[in-house]
């Protein structure tokens, strides 16, 4: 089992290699000139080109490459042109509201959408299989962002149940942190639900297809315990690499949900830094996300050993 | 020997009836067409210039009148349907004119990444010793989430729309390639082209009329797709403000404007997020019928 | 085993009028219609038929296990141990299910749950059904695994099902079906998915339950062999009808119905025909050929190598039939794939005529390709769904030079002569049964003019009847074309009938080879032996009753 961890770890290992160089590349063949926007609108060509041999952007791409995946291992991001502040500390202030809001949003959604996909898989073809497809039809048509302002002019705005926006951190109290986290989760979750109920349904009506699921009606077996017993206990990988491979979208709805309620998490971060063309700022938090992507991805594969016997080596 | 006679084993009923048959290709192919023709349409539907700027008539709720001056000095009375903007602009034509930006985007991403999906897929199902370097390129580029990936590739471009079309076309990519490849590797192993090979059909030949009939049903379904995705991404990277140049009217760029005052006027953001919402399920509902119909074994991707 | 020891009462199952309605829109009204007959105590009722005869649906319909909105019982009764279970309500059903009555299926290898160990599945069946505590379970479970003889039950209880052999698996699921000791076991198929030699040990099994525990058995087959193994008695249906009834020898020698009487001629005889010896050129002739596949190494842990096909050395004559036979993984069809050039031999000779396209790169090797076609197992995927038969047959020729024209004449007269109507070349392959299909490979592959034909399992899909005619299309195209035969089987019956040497393959190896009816006569190796002894049926002679009518 140790070997299997092992192997899905070192397998990693390129993935991120070739993010590291995609993202590297991506930002160092902008037509814009760092150094130029480090220097301000101002700045004469001589105090340019110091900045420039100050970064090493003078240096052949092989070796600025080199420079910046060491600095990158030693966790130093580089210094952001906007904050004026290393990127590595920029981001630890930053981590608390994107944790909360997207772990929140997942326990919403899977405790939702898992027993909803679930049953619709089992009553195929009832109102209730006929309610959830179409919901998750229109959920996942929904933007995120309109989602978002839809549930504050109604909850918000109108019936004044939440604020409207901002975030509270959890040192400064759990009720305050969750009320006014409740409605970002919820924004993210409405989409999420549509996708996971959806494809949990899929799961699960291929596994109520099986041999073991006639044999188990064979024995005399309850319905109910056909489908927790023998459907959802083989069902579970395939709903678990769904949750894996849907961790991108949330990502994407974690920085459009932060820049909505504004909360000072990673993805207001992300977009101001696009808007200022702060380029450090960008490569690090798109190498993190990417990471942290993958590393959720490595813990799906870890959690099929638990779920899985033939996944043993 | 008899004579044993070809007997019809039950005819498939055609696609095209099939088709006709399903709710939502029906209800989704009606929005499309609705909003294409609205987007073609745009400047006989009552509108005006979208990116007219007015300070006479700034922040007004829908139904609004006024009367104006136009090009010749005549006054000429005006109904704002949908109200306008914080510089005057009328919601309505920018609505109406949003509509093409959006169609534009969600069509030309989907068409270009299908093809280059597809060429690279069939490459990378057909030539071994390529197949291993563009997947794990393909991995890399999968692992950097969709819309960061966008993000990122606009923030290097100018803003416009050719730099929002590349920036959304490039995370695609790589799931086309992914489908092409599977489809490829799976209908390789199908005895009736390996008897094809046996009969002495070149390489060529052989993927043009055995392989690439089998991707065009998951194609159009993953376009489809894609093109709802894409509609979904522009609107999203212009309402962040990073997308569409501001002047030109789209619907998230409508919404980005109307986000200071969207207590006193939520209108500017939920017509238009209601525009962009109907045209993706519209899109969505089509994609869902045509996979049910054409495609059944497939599954949309997370 | 003709007596059925009949202790007390009437039958346990009695079906009278059983008929259960297709959907609209399919292409009979009724999957089952009127079916009646009964299964006595201790009795073990062979049901018999060719595919969509309704002999698994009856089954189906029995357990109450037919598929939800799909098919349902419409009228007739089901009596078990003379109470009706026709309609009764689902929790009613379910405490009979498991313990009056069970049932086994034909894939032991995905009716097991995978994600759960055997031993709680087979107590599972206790879990439902009794008040016994967890170490009690265990302890029945553990006795009855020792009953279907598992090996070691003490440590195979805790096993998975993929850690168990197919066998195995069907001895857990004969486990789990009988822990409760039901009147009634439905087998459906159960050893169509396994091997002859494992096949023969499972029926073996199932017969020793039987008379042990004196369980009636409603055993559903298409298998003549499996019938005379072990019926007592026959039901043999068609289209979802039953067209007779009789005890096992009336059936096996004696039938009355037209219809049996041609299904009991269709079963090929394990003794084959004389044959005379071929002097003919030699078409194919292979050499020492290897195919080894390695897997793992570096990152995966431990490198394997696995041999699938190790120094085969085999000719074959122009007009003669060589048979390749072997169990599944034999090595049997990478074999054929190696000579068929669709996989590239580790080592060894190929020689098509004077040719050796072992080695020959894809360019090099397209001009010999004509020289040897191959028909598929599978008739419903051997053909290109998207393409006219005719552009099916043609695609060769015309890569070849032949002028499109002269092909599709060419094509007609193949249609004509493997029995088709030459103007259904426009048509498309749904338009065909299997074994149209299974003739249009045939003239596809002719359409070549080939000096080798490879039957990659050809017939093994087909209904035995549909069978007895392809196998005689290809003996009659052997000898008019002068062609050289190569037939891959893992059916002893089919490879008698059809070849003049055969060639044993086990793990890889030819373990024996000579002429076909002094391997059947003597066999030499002890795996051949083992092969023919476990051959379902063999002591029987099918239809030895019927007059010899032409």
């Amino acid at each position: 089992m140790s070997a299997y961890i092992l192997r899905r770890l070192l397998a990693a290992i390129p993935v991120m290699a070739i993010v590291a160089v995609l993202v590297f590349l991506m930002l160092r063949l902008t037509p814009s000139d760092p150094a130029a926007i480090i220097a301000g609108d101002f700045a004469n060509d001589q105090q340019i080109a110091e900045i420039r041999s100050k970064l090493g952007l003078d240096q052949p791409i092989l070796t600025q490459f080199l420079i910046w995946i060491g600095n990158m291992l030693q966790g130093d991001f580089g210094e952001s042109f906007f904050y004026k502040k290393q990127v590595a500390q920029l981001i630890v202030e930053r981590l608390e509201p994107t944790i909360s809001l997207s772990l929140l949003a997942i326990v919403l959604t899977v405790s939702i959408a898992v027993p909803l996909g679930t049953l619709a898989a089992y009553k195929q073809g009832s109102w209730i299989d006929r309610f959830v497809m179409g919901f998750s039809v229109i959920g996942f048509s929904l933007p995120v962002f309109v989602v978002g302002y839809l549930l504050i002019y109604l909850l918000a705005v109108k019936l004044d149940w939440f604020p409207v926006q901002g975030y509270q951190y959890l040192a400064d109290g759990f009720g305050g942190w969750l009320h006014r986290l409740i409605l970002p989760a919820l924004t993210l979750a409405i989409v999420f639900v549509a996708l996971i109920a959806r494809m949990t349904r899929t799961s699960v009506l291929e596994v109520l297809h099986e041999d073991y699921i006639r044999t188990a009606r064979a024995k005399g077996q309850s319905e109910l315990k056909v489908l927790v017993r023998h459907a959802l206990a083989n069902a579970a990988v395939p709903i678990l690499t769904v949750i894996g491979l849907t961790f991108a979208t949330l990502i994407g709805g974690v920085v459009v949900t932060e820049s909505v309620y504004t909360l000072p998490g990673l993805g207001l971060l992300t977009v101001d830094a696009v808007l200022a063309r702060d380029y450090p700022t960008i490569q690090a938090v798109i190498l993190l996300f990417s990471l942290a992507y993958v590393l959720v991805n490595l813990l799906v594969d870890v959690a099929y050993t638990l779920f899985d016997p033939r996944i043993r080596y | 020997m008899a004579l044993a006679d070809a007997t019809p084993v039950r005819p498939r009923a055609s696609a095209l009836r099939q088709l006709a048959r399903s709710t939502s290709v029906v209800v989704g192919g009606f929005i499309v067409a609705v909003m294409v023709t609205i987007a073609a349409l745009a400047p006989w539907l009552g509108t005006r210039d979208p990116a007219e700027v007015n300070p006479s008539v700034r922040n007004k709720l829908p139904g609004y009148e006024a009367t104006i001056r136009d090009d010749e000095g005549k006054k000429v009375p005006v109904a704002y349907r949908l109200g306008t903007d914080s510089l005057g602009r009328d919601i309505y034509s920018r609505v109406i004119y949003g509509a093409r930006v959006s169609l534009i985007v969600g069509l030309t991403v989907s068409v270009i990444s299908i093809s280059i999906g597809l060429l690279i897929g069939l490459i990378a199902g057909y030539v071994r010793w390529l197949d291993g370097i563009i997947m794990r390129f393909m991995d890399g580029l999968m692992a950097i989430p969709a819309i960061l990936l966008a993000i990122g590739l606009v923030s290097v471009f100018r803003a416009g729309l050719f730099a929002v079309v590349l920036a959304i076309v490039v995370p695609e990519v790589p799931r086309v390639v992914r489908l092409v490849r599977s489809i490829v590797l799976s209908i390789r192993e199908e005895p009736y082209v390996e008897s094809a090979i046996t009969v002495g059909t070149p390489t060529p030949l052989l993927i043009f009329r055995h392989v690439l009939p089998n991707t065009l049903a998951p194609l159009i379904v993953q376009g489809t797709f894609i093109c709802a995705a894409a509609i979904l991404i522009e609107a999203i990277l212009s309402f962040l403000g990073i997308g569409i140049p501001p002047e030109i009217p789209t619907w998230g760029n409508i919404m980005a404007e109307g986000r200071t005052l969207f207590r006193v006027f939520p209108h500017n953001i939920l017509y238009p997020g209601l525009f962009l919402a109907v045209t993706v399920l519209g899109v969505n509902m089509l994609g869902d019928g045509l996979r049910d119909v054409l495609d059944p074994k497939m599954e949309r991707r997370g | 085993m003709q007596g059925a020891t009949d202790t007390g009462g009437g039958p346990i199952l009695e079906l009278d009028g059983l008929t259960v309605a297709l959907p609209k829109g399919g292409d009979r009204g009724n999957a089952i219609d009127g079916v009646s007959f009964s299964v006595g105590r201790g009795e073990i009722v062979c049901v018999v038929g060719e595919s969509g005869s309704g002999k698994s649906v009856t089954a189906q319909a029995v357990m109450g296990l037919l598929p939800k909105g799909q098919l349902a019982v419409t009228g007739g009764s089901i009596k078990l141990e003379g109470r009706e279970i026709a309609g009764i309500a689902q929790p009613e059903l379910r405490r009979l299910r498991g313990q009056r009555m069970s049932m086994i299926f034909q894939e032991p290898m995905t009716a097991l749950n995978p994600v759960e160990r055997v031993g709680e599945q087979i107590g599972e069946v206790l879990e439902i059904h009794t008040p016994l505590s967890a170490a009690e379970r265990r302890q029945k479970v553990l006795d009855i695994m020792a009953a279907v003889h598992l090996p070691d039950p003490a440590s195979m209880i805790d096993a998975f099902p993929h850690q168990l052999s197919g066998g195995q698996r069907q001895r857990v699921m004969i486990a789990a079906a009988l822990v409760l000791d039901p009147v009634l076991l439905i087998a459906d198929e159960p050893t169509t998915a396994l091997d002859v030699t494992t096949q023969a040990q499972i029926l073996k099994l199932v017969a020793e339950m039987q008379a042990r525990r004196g369980t009636g058995v409603l055993f559903i087959t298409h298998d003549f062999g499996v019938v005379a193994e072990i019926a007592h008695r026959v039901v043999v249906m068609q289209h979802g009808r039953v067209v007779e009834i009789g005890s096992r020898d009336e059936i096996i020698s004696r039938p009355r119905e037209p219809y049996t009487q041609m299904l009991i001629r269709s079963v090929p005889s394990l003794h084959p025909p004389d044959r005379k010896p071929n002097a003919s050129t030699v078409a194919l002739s292979t050499n020492k050929l290897c195919k080894t596949y390695s897997s793992g190494g570096f990152l995966a842990g431990k490198r394997r190598v696995v041999k699938a096909a190790a120094d085969v050395t085999i000719d074959v004559r122009r007009g003669e039939t060589v048979g390749i036979v072997g169990e599944s993984g034999s090595g049997k069809t990478t074999v054929a794939r190696c000579i068929a050039r669709l996989i590239h031999p580790t080592s060894g000779t190929i020689r098509i005529g004077d040719v050796d396209v072992a080695t020959l790169p894809e360019r090099r090797l397209r001009p010999h390709r004509k020289h040897v076609q191959i028909v598929f197992q599978d008739p419903y995927r051997s053909l290109n769904p998207r393409r006219t038969v005719g552009a099916s047959i043609i695609e060769g020729p015309v890569n070849f030079g032949l002028a499109t024209a002269d092909a599709i004449r060419r094509a007609r007269d193949l249609m004509q002569l493997v029995g088709l109507q030459p103007d259904a070349l426009d048509r498309f392959p749904h338009q065909f049964s299997g074994g149209q299909r299974q003739r249009i490979a045939i003239a596809r592959a002719l359409a070549m003019e080939p000096k080798l034909l490879i039957a990659d399992e050809a017939v093994s899909a087909l209904d035995v009847s549909v069978q007895a005619q392809v196998l005689a299309l290809l003996d009659d195209v052997r000898a008019r074309f002068d062609l050289a035969i190569l037939f891959i089987t893992h059916d002893l019956r089919v490879a008698a009938q059809i070849c003049d040497r055969i060639a044993v393959m086990q793990n890889g190896v030819v373990v024996e080879a000579g002429p076909t009816t002094e391997i059947f006569a003597a066999p030499k190796h002890p795996y051949t032996h083992a092969l023919f002894a476990a051959a379902p049926g063999r002591g029987v002679r099918f239809g030895d009753g019927l007059e010899a009518v032409s």
